[in-house]
Formats: C-alpha cells, sequence, structure tokens
C-alpha cells in the first residue's frame, strides 16, 4: 500500500496538517530554547495576526502577493518544471510596472493606468520566465539552475537599473520616483472601514479571481489536461500527442506573468515605487505555497493567509520580543518547506498503519 | 589602463578567493555523483561560517572552530540525505528547505548570542594564522620570484593549500578507488551496483558525510580565514555558484577545479575593475560585472561552450527493485 491507495482526505488534509504541526513544533523548540514562551508567542502571533481586524486586513495584504508567487510556482510544478525563478520574475515584473506607470502617470487616469500597469508587470515577468523555459525545452538546460542564475542576474541588473537610472536627482533614496495618486489600487478599507488604515487592495480579490481561472484552467480544460499529463509523464504525454517543448515555454511564461502580477499589490497598492529589492523573499515564500497548498486552489489559499499571518505576526512578536527578531520567520518557513514539501509523506507509513488497523 | 588593472593582484585575490568555491564544489561533486543532488550547499556553508566563527571567538581557537563547524555542516548533510535516501522525498525541496532555515536561524542565533546585529564579534587573534614559507625572507626581494614565492604561492592559510590539494585526492578517489566506482556505479545506474552487492543506500550516506565535512570548510574558510567575523548571508550565492563550477565542470574534478577558479577569477577582476575607466566602455558598474559569472553559467548551461551531461540517476530516489 502506497500513498496513492490513502482516501484524499488523509493526503490532502491530513498529512499536511501533522507536517505543518511538526514544523511549528520544532519552530517553537527553537522559541523554547531562546529563552520565550512558545505558547505566549503563538498567542500574541494570533492575535495580533488575525484576530485583531487590522491585523487581519494585514495578513490578507501580505497574502495577496504570496497568492500569484504561489501560482506561478504551482503551475509550472504542474508541468513537472520547478520554478526557482518566481523572486527574480517579480521583482523584473515591477520594473515593467514601473515603466508604464512613469510613461503614463501623469496623463491617464486610473481605470486605464492600473490596467496597463499589471499588463506591464505580466509581460515583464513572462520574459524572465520565458528565458529559463526556452533554454529547458530547446536546450536542456535544467530549469532549476538557469531560474537561480536568472534570480542572481535579475538582482544585479536591477540593482544597475535603479542605482543608475531610477534615483530621481538629488535624491538618496534607492528607489525610483513616487507615482501619481492615479496609479494607487482603491483600497478595501473605503468598503469596509473596519479594516483599518491598511494596504490591504484591490489585489486582493484579483488574486481570488487567479485562483479560480487556475483551478478551472487546471482541471476543466483540454489544454490543462494536457499540462498535467507532461507533468506526470513527459513521454507519454509526447505519445499522446502534446508538444512537450511548447508546453514547457507556455507554462513558463505564464508562470513569470503570474509571478510578476505579484509585483502589483507590493507596489501599487502600498509603496507607490519601484525600490531596492521590494521583492524581500515573496518568490521563495511562493515555493513553500506551491508544496504546503499541493498546488490546489484552495490550498494555495489557505497557505497564503497562513504565510501572511506568519509575518504580520511575525512582525509584531519581534516588537514585543526581542529575542524574536522578523528573521525567526524566515527560519521557519525553511521548516515548512522542510516538512510540508520534502518529508510530505512523512507520516504516511504510520496513517496507512492506523487505517488498515481499524479496517482489518 | 592597464597599470590600474594590477595583474599580479588579481592572480593572489583568486587564489584567496577560489577555495570556498573549490571545497564546496568538491563536497557537491561527491554528493551528486552519487546520485544525490546538493543544492543545499548554500546553507551548510553559512551554518558552517556561523558555528565556526562563533566558536572561534567564544574559545579563542579556530581549530575548535573548525570542527564545530564541521559537527553542524555534517549534521545538515545527514538531514539531507535522510530526506533523499530513507524518506525518498524531493532532493531540490530539500536543499532548498536547508538553505532557507540556516539563512534564518544563522541570524536569529546570532543575535541572541552577540546582539550585533546578526554579525559575530572580529575574531582578531582567533582568525586562522597565515603560512610564512621556509626562506621567504631569503627571496622577497628578488624581483619576481618574490612576489611569486611570498604573494602567490606563499602567505596564505593552511585551507587554501587543502583546498589546492584536494582536487587531485578528489579525483584519484573518485576514479582510483573501489570506493568511487562503487559511488559513480550509484548516481549512474544505482540499480546495476545493487544488484553488484553494493548497498546504494549507504554508499549515499557516505558520500553525504564527505560532502558535509568538505562543506564545512568552505564556511570555515569564509568566516575564520576570509573575513574574520560571520555576517549575515555572508555566503552571497557561493553555494550555488560552486554548484554550476561543477555544472560547468561537468561533475568532474579537475574541470570544476577550473571553474571555480574562472569564478574566483572574476570576483577578483570585479573588485579591480572597480572605478576604473577602460577604453570604448567607460567605467563598468560592480553590479553589472557581478552578473558575469551568472551569465556566462546560463551560457554554459545552454550548451553553447560545452555540453554537459549530468550523473544519469541524479535526483532520483533509489527504490530497490524486487
Amino acid at each position: 500500500m502506497t500513498t496513492n491507495d490513502m482516501p484524499r482526505w488523509a493526503t490532502g488534509f491530513v498529512l499536511p496538517i501533522l507536517n505543518l504541526l511538526s514544523a511549528l513544533l520544532v519552530a517553537a523548540l527553537v522559541i523554547h530554547l531562546l529563552g520565550e514562551d512558545p505558547v505566549d508567542s503563538l498567542r500574541i502571533l494570533v492575535n495580533s495576526a488575525i484576530v485583531n481586524p487590522e491585523g487581519l486586513s494585514y495578513t490578507l495584504f501580505y497574502a495577496s502577493t504570496f497568492i500569484f508567487t504561489g501560482l506561478a510556482v504551482s503551475i509550472a510544478m504542474q508541468a513537472g518544471l520547478f520554478n526557482i525563478g518566481a523572486e527574480g520574475q517579480m521583482y523584473f515584473g515591477g520594473l515593467g510596472l514601473t515603466l508604464a506607470m512613469l510613461a503614463f502617470d501623469a496623463s491617464m487616469p486610473a481605470i486605464v493606468l492600473i490596467p496597463l500597469g499589471m499588463i506591464g508587470a505580466a509581460l515583464f515577468g513572462a520574459l524572465w520566465g520565458f528565458i529559463p523555459g526556452y533554454l529547458q525545452a530547446k536546450r536542456g538546460s535544467h530549469i532549476v539552475v538557469t531560474t537561480i542564475m536568472f534570480n542572481f542576474i535579475c538582482a544585479s541588473l536591477m540593482n544597475f537599473i535603479i542605482v543608475k537610472y531610477m534615483i530621481p536627482v538629488g535624491e538618496q533614496n534607492t528607489a525610483s520616483r513616487a507615482f501619481s495618486v492615479a496609479s494607487e489600487m482603491p483600497r478595501l478599507n473605503t468598503l469596509i472601514p473596519a479594516l483599518g488604515d491598511t494596504p490591504l487592495n484591490i489585489s486582493f480579490l484579483i488574486a481570488i479571481a487567479a485562483l479560480v481561472v487556475y483551478g478551472v484552467m487546471v482541471w476543466r480544460s483540454a489544454w490543462g489536461y494536457k499540462l498535467r499529463a507532461t507533468g506526470l509523464n513527459k513521454h507519454a504525454a509526447h505519445y499522446a500527442g502534446v508538444k512537450i517543448s511548447g508546453m514547457i515555454i507556455v507554462v513558463m511564461l505564464i508562470s513569470g506573468a503570474l509571478a510578476g502580477l505579484g509585483s502589483v499589490n507590493s507596489i501599487l497598492g502600498s509603496t507607490h515605487y519601484l525600490s531596492l529589492g521590494f521583492v524581500n523573499g515573496a518568490g521563495f515564500v511562493g515555493i513553500a505555497i506551491a508544496l504546503m497548498g499541493r498546488q490546489h486552489p484552495v490550498g494555495i489559499f489557505l497557505s497564503s493567509v497562513l504565510f501572511g499571518a506568519l509575518i504580520q505576526g511575525g512582525f509584531d512578536l519581534s516588537l514585543e520580543k526581542p529575542n524574536i527578531p522578523t528573521e525567526t520567520f524566515i527560519f521557519i518557513q525553511g521548516l515548512i518547506i522542510l516538512f510540508c514539501g520534502a518529508m510530505e509523506n512523512l507520516y504516511a507509513p504510520a496513517i496507512i498503519k492506523l487505517l488498515k488497523a481499524r479496517k482489518g | 589602463m592597464f597599470e590600474d588593472l594590477h595583474l599580479g593582484g588579481i592572480l593572489v585575490s583568486t587564489v584567496r578567493n577560489a577555495p570556498v568555491l573549490i571545497f564546496a564544489a568538491m563536497a557537491g561533486l561527491f554528493a551528486e555523483r552519487s546520485g544525490v543532488i546538493d543544492i543545499g550547499l548554500e546553507g551548510k556553508i553559512l551554518a558552517s561560517a556561523f558555528v565556526s566563527a562563533a566558536v572561534a571567538f567564544t574559545t579563542q581557537n579556530p581549530w575548535y572552530g573548525i570542527l564545530a563547524g564541521m559537527a553542524v555542516s555534517v549534521a545538515l548533510a545527514m538531514l539531507q540525505g535522510y530526506v533523499a535516501i530513507t524518506q525518498k522525498g524531493n532532493q531540490l525541496v530539500g536543499g532548498i528547505a536547508i538553505n532557507i532555515a540556516m539563512s534564518g536561524l544563522t541570524f536569529v542565533v546570532a543575535q541572541y548570542f552577540f546582539q550585533q546585529g546578526g554579525r559575530t564579534p572580529d575574531l582578531g587573534e582567533a582568525r586562522l594564522f597565515d603560512v610564512v614559507l621556509p626562506g621567504s625572507a631569503a627571496v622577497a626581494d628578488v624581483p619576481g620570484l618574490g612576489w611569486f614565492y611570498t604573494k602567490l604561492v606563499g602567505g596564505h592559510s593552511v585551507l587554501v593549500y587543502l583546498a589546492f590539494a584536494l582536487v587531485p585526492l578528489v579525483h584519484w578517489v573518485l576514479y582510483h578507488t573501489r570506493f568511487g566506482l562503487r559511488l559513480r556505479a550509484c548516481g549512474e545506474n544505482p540499480h546495476a551496483a545493487d544488484a553488484a552487492g553494493v548497498s546504494v543506500e549507504w554508499t549515499r550516506y557516505a558520500a553525504m558525510l564527505i560532502a558535509g565535512v568538505l562543506c564545512s570548510f568552505s564556511g570555515a574558510y569564509l568566516a575564520i580565514v576570509q573575513s574574520g567575523f560571520f555576517l549575515r548571508d555572508m555566503s552571497a550565492g557561493a553555494g550555488y555558484l560552486a554548484l554550476t563550477a561543477m555544472v560547468f565542470g561537468n561533475w568532474r574534478p579537475v574541470y570544476t577545479f577550473l571553474g571555480c577558479l574562472m569564478f574566483g577569477l572574476f570576483g577578483a577582476v570585479q573588485i579591480q575593475l572597480e572605478g576604473v575607466d577602460l577604453p570604448v566602455v567607460g567605467r563598468i558598474p560592480g553590479s553589472l560585472i557581478q552578473m558575469v559569472p551568472y551569465v556566462v553559467t546560463v551560457i554554459v548551461l545552454a550548451g553553447l561552450m560545452a555540453k554537459s551531461v549530468a550523473p544519469k540517476a541524479i535526483g532520483i530516489p533509489f527504490v530497490k527493485s524486487r
């Protein structure tokens, strides 16, 4: 009996929860070793990230970005491609968005400007995903290594572009000029005042729509069938008439575009300018989200909210407990990836045994 | 312009840059030749850099630092082995998880113990000393030879010599010993190795053990030789660069070593070129020079310079056939 024989509720729900709990247990142990109370820390974290409406609003704001990077990694994974480059693709997407804003933000109304920004972000993100995809499809270079290289290349390139061309004359801050007010994503607190003064904006709704489109595309369309066939068995899919190299390139284009769209929430939803390193690990969080959410829309949503909560709650926690800096949550991210991604079947034998014992 | 580009300086700093990559790349070579992808080099380098620096500072003894770094790096390699070999999990994911986790944890622990923004204090006397070769004083003033003997060949720490000595050793182990033969068999065709009575699991664990030990030197070198302290994320992609040197070198020790030297050279040239006016192009910003090794790697990977062939069974968990 393998994991394939397990009921769906066990593989889709029980295993991820057990893995997540294991990761949090190790995290709790580390927090304990740092001389802080894990239970008290968890209470502060949950309070400031979920219970408090303003905190929850921040959590969902972070989650909006993560949904996009999570979707980017997930759709590539559906085709059996491990896209580690979401970080660079989102960063480069931010450049596309910024170029669109710098060109048009003085002359266009919001209704034109925001879609324009999104198109710019998606196009540039797609370009940054296309090259590794093309190299994998046509030259057989490994997508993992090339996307890692592209993250580094992007970081250097953006450093050069921002420092050399973007900083307004006389400014010290390594960032572009601020965009006009028309470019700002409408915030949700204008509809629901209880959310408080937070940057949660319509990107969140667009992210939800993207999740739905992703679900329909992957599981309810002919293209999605070919996509999943490619991921399950490239050779069989090829025999069935799927053009593998074309598939790889298209998937990497979509993946890059999704990662690029993640920059819309960060830039147009909050800062309103392009700054050095604004992505700040969101692309890597996308890997964790895709793995933990098992590339399923509901899973991606839930794990995005979880990571949003970890960031928001972690920020408040670090203010109250000096021994738990926000970097602790980078460590916890790593733990979650380890338990939910690499050791996903850790508890499978035990559960299979348990199920067998109950049946027999 | 060439007066500004100090050729001698570039060569010396190439020799000083390369060991970080050589140790890590040789570590990766053992792991990957046995069939386990070692994308977690970065995390192991970072962890051993921090622990070496912290222990060397606390005990004021660089050797204890190296030993402690080794213990941590081996522990991480065993964790990677457990994920890849026993759990048959995704090796890429396991390695990346270790990299991310260590990037966070080293900062947190460094901050907890030293309260200096995730940095360890300067090691001072606890830094590893440089070896002065016998007769250095006698030839120091001889033009050419003096520079060659005291600066290029001499005057480095023991770890530099170890790194360069490692290359023929790894070559010998891989190609001229029974263990090397078995190791390569496990990476190319584990089922054949299994049929021949070789334990694929144990061979891969042994390879990970060696990888852990070698990788620890990389971190130790970074912290207690090159900089003399630990700094957050100080490995700055060295693990990934070592991995690409290995891909560049076709998973063969000598070519991998040449790849490491090439990347070391880029690093040295980058520092030298900063602020130098070149003909035609003028000043090249550091961020663009920084890009060069990665672009070169992509070009190599695209097969435009050479075709690299990975071990066949790399990344595939071994399941004993019945």
